[in-house]
């Protein structure tokens, strides 16, 4: 951003005004978008709850560059600014799959808790997780469910989210918000017993 | 049963720790989306708003009445990509902090005129060349713009500077050495007059 002596030699008018017109703002919007960084302000401790609880903690940073990233990309081309915050979690909830797909740890099964004492891959990142967060077990059953249940149930347990809320950011309606919230929630009680 | 796993998953929530979060400068500039980077700088005139784009320098504010409204305006003008990131205005501060101790007396930063045009445009490229130390007067600086009897627009084009200290619209005085306006206030202007050491100004 710092060159050499511009104020010294501020273009003619002539020559900055074509320069203007070729180099107007690379982007525009049909709506008044607020500065992202208030996005992340606002919405930046959030997005990185639902992270830590979708993906773990270990991985949870690398996932919140990545959805900061992806929106920062998208953001001047947003065309309704209305719900911001269902919009950056959407997009949070999109990087966690992608993730897990990639072969985060998330997508690793998740034996039975009695069985976390074996040896292999899962002992030692359930350990490592287990070391930063005493929680790792229930966080990993979390991440063991089917997409939309995990996110369903974390954007209700971990971001104190309604359903009209939940149903904004799974572009769901109000009753399969619920429904997956229900699901998530009838499959960890099967799968975990403290 | 249900309640016990509600009330589970509640407690762990709460005990996620709110950790420091990552910084997202560095990764905007590398991905190219950092548009706008800004960042606030106590000087004394107050605190001071700065803003740039790859090509300079874009927006120097005045802060008496918060950081929002001239973000919101760069998010409106130049790309709603705004984030915060103080390193990379080092340079601007590093030269404002020199100025203010009296150890620089012209600025070597780049700057984006964009958020300027035409006539007023003009006089600010007029305005920048007034050197430290020295005053110029609404009508000259007219003249230089290329409009002689535009005192007026002059002045209203110097109001509306985007770049105030570093672009000296405070060099610009009445003719007969009258202080004229200032956009942050007339305290202000004294202020920077008076670290330039200029003669002749009531």
């Amino acid at each position: 951003m710092i060159g050499p002596k511009a104020i010294a030699s501020p273009r003619s008018g002539r020559e900055a005004r074509t320069s203007h017109a070729v180099t107007r703002a690379p982007v525009s919007s049909a709506v008044d978008l607020p500065p992202f960084q208030t996005l992340i302000d606002e919405h930046g401790h959030d997005v990185h709850r639902f992270l830590v609880a979708s993906v773990g903690r270990v991985d949870a940073d690398d996932c919140y560059q990545e959805t900061w990233i992806s929106a920062l990309r998208a953001y001047p081309r947003l065309r309704d600014a209305a719900n911001l915050k269902a919009w950056i979690l959407t997009v949070a909830h999109r990087k966690a799959i992608d993730h897990v797909r990639a072969g985060g740890r998330g997508a690793v099964p998740v034996p039975d808790v009695t069985e976390l004492a074996d040896a292999g891959r899962d002992e030692r990142e359930g350990h490592a997780d287990a070391v930063l967060d005493p929680d790792a077990v229930i966080w990993r059953r979390l991440r063991a469910l089917p997409p939309k249940q995990r996110t369903a149930v974390a954007l209700r347990y971990v971001l104190d989210a309604g359903y009209p809320d939940i149903a904004a950011v799974m572009d769901t309606s109000e009753e399969a918000a619920r429904r997956n919230v229900h699901e998530g929630l009838t499959r960890l009680r099967k799968e975990y017993r403290p | 049963m249900t309640d016990d796993l509600e009330l589970l998953l509640r407690a762990a929530a709460h005990r996620i720790p709110d950790a420091p979060l990552p910084s997202l400068d560095d990764a905007a500039t590398t991905a190219g989306l950092l548009d706008v980077a800004y960042a606030t700088f106590d000087s004394p005139v107050g605190a001071l708003l700065l803003a740039g784009t790859a090509r300079g320098l874009v927006r120097i504010a005045y802060l008496d009445d918060g950081v929002e409204a001239p973000l919101r305006e760069l998010a409106l003008r130049v790309s709603p990509r705004v984030i915060a990131s103080p390193r990379r205005l080092d340079e601007p501060r590093r030269e404002l902090e020199q100025y203010f101790a009296g150890r620089r007396h012209e600025f070597d930063l780049a700057i984006d005129w964009q958020l300027t045009r035409g006539f007023g445009r003009r006089v600010l490229e007029a305005t920048a060349r007034i050197p430290f130390g020295a005053v110029s007067t609404y009508g000259r600086v007219a003249a230089a713009a290329g409009s002689p009897r535009g005192s007026r627009a002059t002045g209203n084009a110097l109001g509306a500077n985007p770049l105030p200290i570093v672009v000296p619209c405070h060099r610009v005085v009445r003719t007969g050495g009258a202080l004229g306006g200032y956009t942050g206030g007339l305290e202000r202007k004294r202020t920077l007059l008076a670290v330039e050491g200029a003669q002749g100004v009531t």
